[in-house]
């Protein structure tokens, strides 16, 4: 466990020294700031709190967002080493790769965890602050919050998984940009397509609920929205979400960190330094 | 004495390629041993499966009994990376704190290590904005832990100033002094020459040659060199007093003598009394004794040269 917190420690040292921090922090700020602005317009027409209202258009956000945040975190965590030189020196070290692996994800999520407590607690704070009703939402904000820990590791797990995949910093930037624009754009752009030709048949009642538990960044919103009734509006694949249970969404979303890890471990494995 | 290190027929293959080839090697406790070879000879290879950061195809490899790369070899094994980069962000202070805590000492002994390497200095400042030299000192720092039993350094002093190298090489003969065994690999034949216990010639990932530097040059037999100066006007007396074959430039005579020749050759020269300057004799050097041997096909080893070369 030392040897853990060693390097997380030192990794968590690098992302602040880097502004990893300050940067993600910042952002997670501005755009709760901007939503919670935002949001206060229709809370009267559905009345919901301001809150759960807020807690929907950050849950839209963070689908974006904390996927891009865990990538660009991880993409240079063993591609960066391996081009330094480092990664054989830190390999003849008494530390299992598993261990390495498992100190850099837990300074990387303490990094991603801040700037959620920044950006949600801010929101909540501005939300509270203009409406005491809002408190109602604190139960959803909570779960948005560790759901969103929950998507960052999915998405840390991936870009170590690239990482060691592609052995260069450059070309494991490459591939974590991908990955982003396939799970968080294309994907649903391609489930509406086919809700839309397939028109309610099978596909729609079938398939699409099985896709969308596939992908984690999907599964994440559909958890998400199915517990806050007054949101199902902000997702584009509302209807279809419908016929998801959010049981179902908890799994996809318990299992997708576990399986991250296990990839990010398998394919660290497999690197000759 | 029992080898802290043995590899014992060590065989590795890329593919088609043979990057070891029957490699047996041994290093005592207090030995320093210097593997030398040209670029892609396999020292490298060697040393990161010694480290048990890739895996063989033959033969064995044992730190003190273990496994390389087990989790005891890794405990008693300390590893300098050629050209190691390390994270420019961090200081040297808490980078060689890092690596104190994951061998389990405690991170306060950072600030000594680094004096020892002659970095206090720059302890407390960013690896980035240091140079070549200062970060191979680091490296080195970190390769001092916790007193290892085996020290493996990948072109320990490239990078390095004259003045540093001697304060490396004297590192590391205080260490071999308290039973360390240390494998390095060098470019700098000459540096080796001095400093270490046993050279050891790799060539296309065979041991061509192994031995003290005396043992080398009495198996290579290369001839000496010798310089004759005459004394002004006595050109004519002492050229005609050489062998027809010395090698006249700016008024000395270079000559190659057979070792066996020497003293004979000295009496020749002594005979011409003042008609002599100065004479001077230079044993091969150990880069003549390294091209020599660099060069020479090993016997068994004939067939797959050929067979790569084709």
């Amino acid at each position: 466990m030392s040897r853990i917190l060693t390097i997380a420690g030192t990794e968590f040292r690098i992302a602040r020294r880097n502004r990893w921090v300050t940067v993600s922090a910042l952002m997670m700020m501005i755009f709760a700031l901007v939503l919670t602005a935002a949001g206060s317009a229709p809370s009267g027409a559905l009345a919901a709190d301001r809150l759960s209202v807020v807690v929907a258009s950050l849950t839209s956000l963070a689908v974006y967002v904390v996927p891009l945040i865990a990538l660009l975190l991880s993409f240079d965590a063993i591609a960066g080493e391996v081009e330094r030189g480092t990664l054989p020196l830190l390999l003849t070290y008494p530390v299992s790769r598993a261990e390495a692996l498992a100190g850099k994800l837990l300074a990387h999520l303490g990094v991603l965890a801040l700037a959620l407590l920044a950006g949600y607690g801010l929101a909540a704070v501005v939300a509270i602050l203009g409406d005491r009703a809002a408190l109602a939402g604190l139960p959803a904000l909570w779960r948005l919050g560790w759901s969103s820990i929950l998507l960052g590791i999915t998405f840390l797990g991936a870009g170590y998984a690239l990482s060691s995949l592609a052995g260069r910093p450059s070309g494991a930037a490459g591939l974590a940009i991908a990955l982003w624009v396939v799970l968080v754009v294309l994907y649903d752009l391609g489930l509406l397509a086919v809700v839309v030709a397939d028109d309610g048949g099978a596909l729609t009642t079938q398939a699409l609920p099985v896709a969308l538990l596939a992908n984690p960044a999907d599964a994440f919103r559909l958890f998400n929205l199915s517990a806050s009734q007054a949101t199902a509006a902000a997702s584009g694949l509302g209807a279809a979400a419908k016929t998801v249970s959010g049981v179902a969404a908890l799994g996809s979303i318990l299992i997708w960190p576990v399986l991250a890890f296990g990839l990010a471990l398998a394919s660290f494995r497999r690197l000759q330094p | 004495m029992t080898p802290r290190l043995t590899l014992s027929q060590l065989t590795k293959r890329y593919g088609d390629v043979h990057a070891l080839t029957d490699v047996s090697l041994a290093v005592a406790p207090g030995e320093r041993v210097a593997l030398l070879g040209h670029n892609g000879a396999g020292k490298s290879t060697l040393m990161k499966i010694v480290l048990g950061l890739i895996g063989f195809d033959g033969g064995t490899v044992s730190v003190e009994g273990a496994a390389p790369g087990s989790t005891a070899a890794r405990r008693m094994t300390a590893y300098l990376p050629e050209n190691a980069a390390f994270h420019p962000a961090l200081t040297g202070r808490e980078l060689v704190c890092q690596y104190l805590r994951l061998r389990g000492q405690p991170g306060a002994q950072a600030g000594a290590l680094l004096d020892r390497v002659g970095l206090a200095h720059a302890a407390d400042r960013r690896i980035g904005t240091y140079s070549k030299g200062m970060r191979q000192r680091v490296g080195l720092a970190q390769a001092l832990i916790g007193q290892p039993a085996l020290m493996v350094l990948d072109e320990p002093t490239s990078g390095l100033d004259p003045v540093s190298r001697r304060e490396f090489y004297a590192l590391i003969d205080d260490l071999a002094h308290a039973g360390a065994s240390v494998l390095l690999s060098s470019h700098a034949l000459t540096e080796v020459e001095a400093r270490t216990d046993r050279l050891v010639i790799l060539s296309r990932g065979r041991i061509v040659a192994a031995g003290t530097l005396g043992d080398l040059r009495a198996r290579a037999g290369l001839p000496l060199s010798a310089t004759v100066t005459p004394a002004p006007g006595a050109i004519a007396a002492v050229r005609a007093a050489l062998p027809p074959d010395a090698d006249w430039r700016d008024g000395q005579a270079r000559l190659a003598l057979p070792v066996t020749t020497k003293m004979g050759f000295l009496s020749r020269v002594a005979a011409l009394g003042g008609q002599v300057a100065d004479v001077e004799i230079a044993p091969p050097s150990l880069e003549d004794i390294y091209t020599h041997f660099s060069h020479a096909t090993p016997p068994d080893a004939a067939e797959p040269r050929q067979a790569e070369a084709a």
